[in-house]
């Protein structure tokens, strides 16, 4: 069964359309990197994804819940709050620029969710946060303030803060945009350690290199449509598409 | 009048003026808190009205403000001021003046928290009230703590503005007592007590942004 199934999305803001009729269905342990210009509308399919903004159009799926369905104008119909609460617990998001709390400590930005939001048992989140922040080689800075942290040691703890209420899909926005060349490395390290783990991730990037080792599926996006789909040879190695060539070589020129 | 006596009586009225101080703010934390969400609320109507209200606080004379909060009932609606002791007129008009600015620098403040703390929030699944007063609010009060304080600095000395209804606080005592004895030296011991007064203020405003500098 899909972790996610999005079906013919559609996002318009003010009569622009921004998503044109998307369709995408996530397995269970795939990785699925999308790749595509600026402005062609990857972030706000992520944003829909993760209930950050309402589609317009289109219905979702996470694993057997039924999130949002198509009404019989065609419009979104969505699950009533209380419910959507749960559903967020069900897949984590990694921000291009983290969004810690900054008036938390590390170990508190991971924990508050799970205990205030999703009520688990406060000493099991601890423990787990723990473990989390050991795997993100992060141990000894559970009491650390999110400002005395490195770029890249915060987009770990904002890995470990998207993983702890162990969500079926983790999707990243540019998880290494915002960092200085040399901290990418320990981000992506991290992503493929996950992958390794069989972890069900959507990855937004710029970083082609990496969506090719890592990725099970990579999807071309531009102006609101998946452009072209396929595994990284396909797409990257020999793309079909004439937009998907000029924006590689375009990548490469650089 | 022996000094000690004339000091025993200023300190009286210093003790209505910090009454007026603390009631104050107490009352206004939350009011100007209030006022500065309509003030930034989606319906235009009532945004509208905190905009109006924030105007007319900010555009007048507060005596002018004490003046019509004590005496407006009763030229108004020809209500009795007998029960209605000026001490109460003076939070009312003080709450209602200071709320007004308090909510600018609240709305300053809340604008200045970027979107992605509201969006990280939401993707937790925090709800609109708890990412509010968990995630935002206290990231607020670090930002207005400098602006606060100079707000209610300010308040010490508006305190004295209470004269104009009669309130007994410190500065109509000791104006009173400067016309009994045709010297102003109440008026010196009075100024040296705001002077302390405020020292103090200022002394705890800095502790408490010292407190709150374990983040950035
Ligand atoms: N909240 C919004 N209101 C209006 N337009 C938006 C909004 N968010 C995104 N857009 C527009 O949608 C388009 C796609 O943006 P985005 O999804 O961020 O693209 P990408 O992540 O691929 O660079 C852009 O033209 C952008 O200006
Ligand atoms: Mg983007």
């Amino acid at each position: 069964m899909p972790v996610l199934e999005i079906k013919n999305l559609h996002k318009t803001f003010d009569q622009n359309e921004i998503l044109k009729g998307i369709d995408l269905t996530v397995d269970k342990g795939e990785v699925v990197s999308i790749i595509g210009p600026s402005g062609s509308g990857k972030s706000t399919l992520l944003r829909c994804a993760t209930l950050l903004e309402t589609m317009t159009k289109g219905s979702m799926k996470y694993s057997d819940t039924q999130v949002v369905t198509e009404g019989s104008d065609g419009f979104s119909v969505y699950l009533p709050p209380k419910e959507l609460t749960h559903v967020k617990a069900m897949f984590g998001l990694v921000f291009q620029n983290f969004n810690l709390f900054p008036h938390y400590s590390v170990l508190k930005n991971i924990i508050d969710a799970p205990i205030s939001v999703q009520k688990r048992n406060k000493d099991e989140v601890i423990a787990e946060a723990r473990q989390l922040l050991a795997k993100m080689g992060l141990a000894d800075r559970e009491n650390f303030y999110p400002y005395q942290l490195s770029g890249g040691q915060q987009q770990r703890v904002s890995i470990a803060r998207a993983l702890i209420n162990n969500p079926q899909i983790l999707f990243f926005d540019e998880p290494t945009s915002a960092l200085d060349p040399e901290l990418t490395g320990e981000i992506l390290k991290v992503i493929r350690e996950l992958a390794a783990m069989r972890m069900t991730m959507v990855i937004v990037t710029h970083e082609i290199e990496f969506a090719k080792n890592v990725s099970d599926r990579v999807i071309f996006m531009a102006d609101g449509v998946i452009v072209e789909q396929g595994s990284p040879q396909q797409v990257i190695q020999n793309p079909q598409q004439e937009r998907t060539r000029t924006f590689l070589a375009n990548l490469n020129k650089k | 009048m022996p000094i000690t006596n004339m000091i025993l009586q200023l300190a009286t009225g210093l003790l209505t003026s910090v009454n007026i101080f603390f009631l104050t703010l107490l009352f206004t934390f939350p009011f100007g808190l209030l006022v500065a969400l309509v003030r930034m609320s989606k319906n235009p109507f009532a945004s509208n009205i905190a905009r109006i209200y924030i105007s007319i606080m900010r555009g007048t004379p507060l005596m002018l403000q004490l003046l019509i909060v004590y005496f407006g009932p009763y030229y108004v609606f020809g209500w009795s001021l007998r029960n209605y002791p000026p001490f109460v007129a003076v939070i009312i008009a003080f709450v209602l003046n200071y709320s007004a600015y308090f909510a600018e620098i609240y709305r300053g403040g809340i604008a200045s928290i970027p979107i992605g703390q509201y969006e990280a929030a939401t993707v937790l699944g925090y709800s609109k009230q708890q990412t509010f007063f968990k995630i935002i609010l206290p990231q607020v009060i670090k930002r207005i703590v400098p602006p606060i304080t100079n707000e209610i600095i300010t308040l010490v000395k508006d305190t004295s503005l209470a004269q104009v209804i009669s309130v007994m606080e410190m500065f109509t005592i000791a104006k009173q007592i400067a016309n009994a004895q045709s010297s102003m030296v109440a008026l010196v011991v009075a100024g040296v007590f705001y002077y302390v007064f405020n020292f103090v203020v200022a002394v705890v405003m800095e502790q408490i942004e010292k407190k709150l500098d374990y983040y950035r």
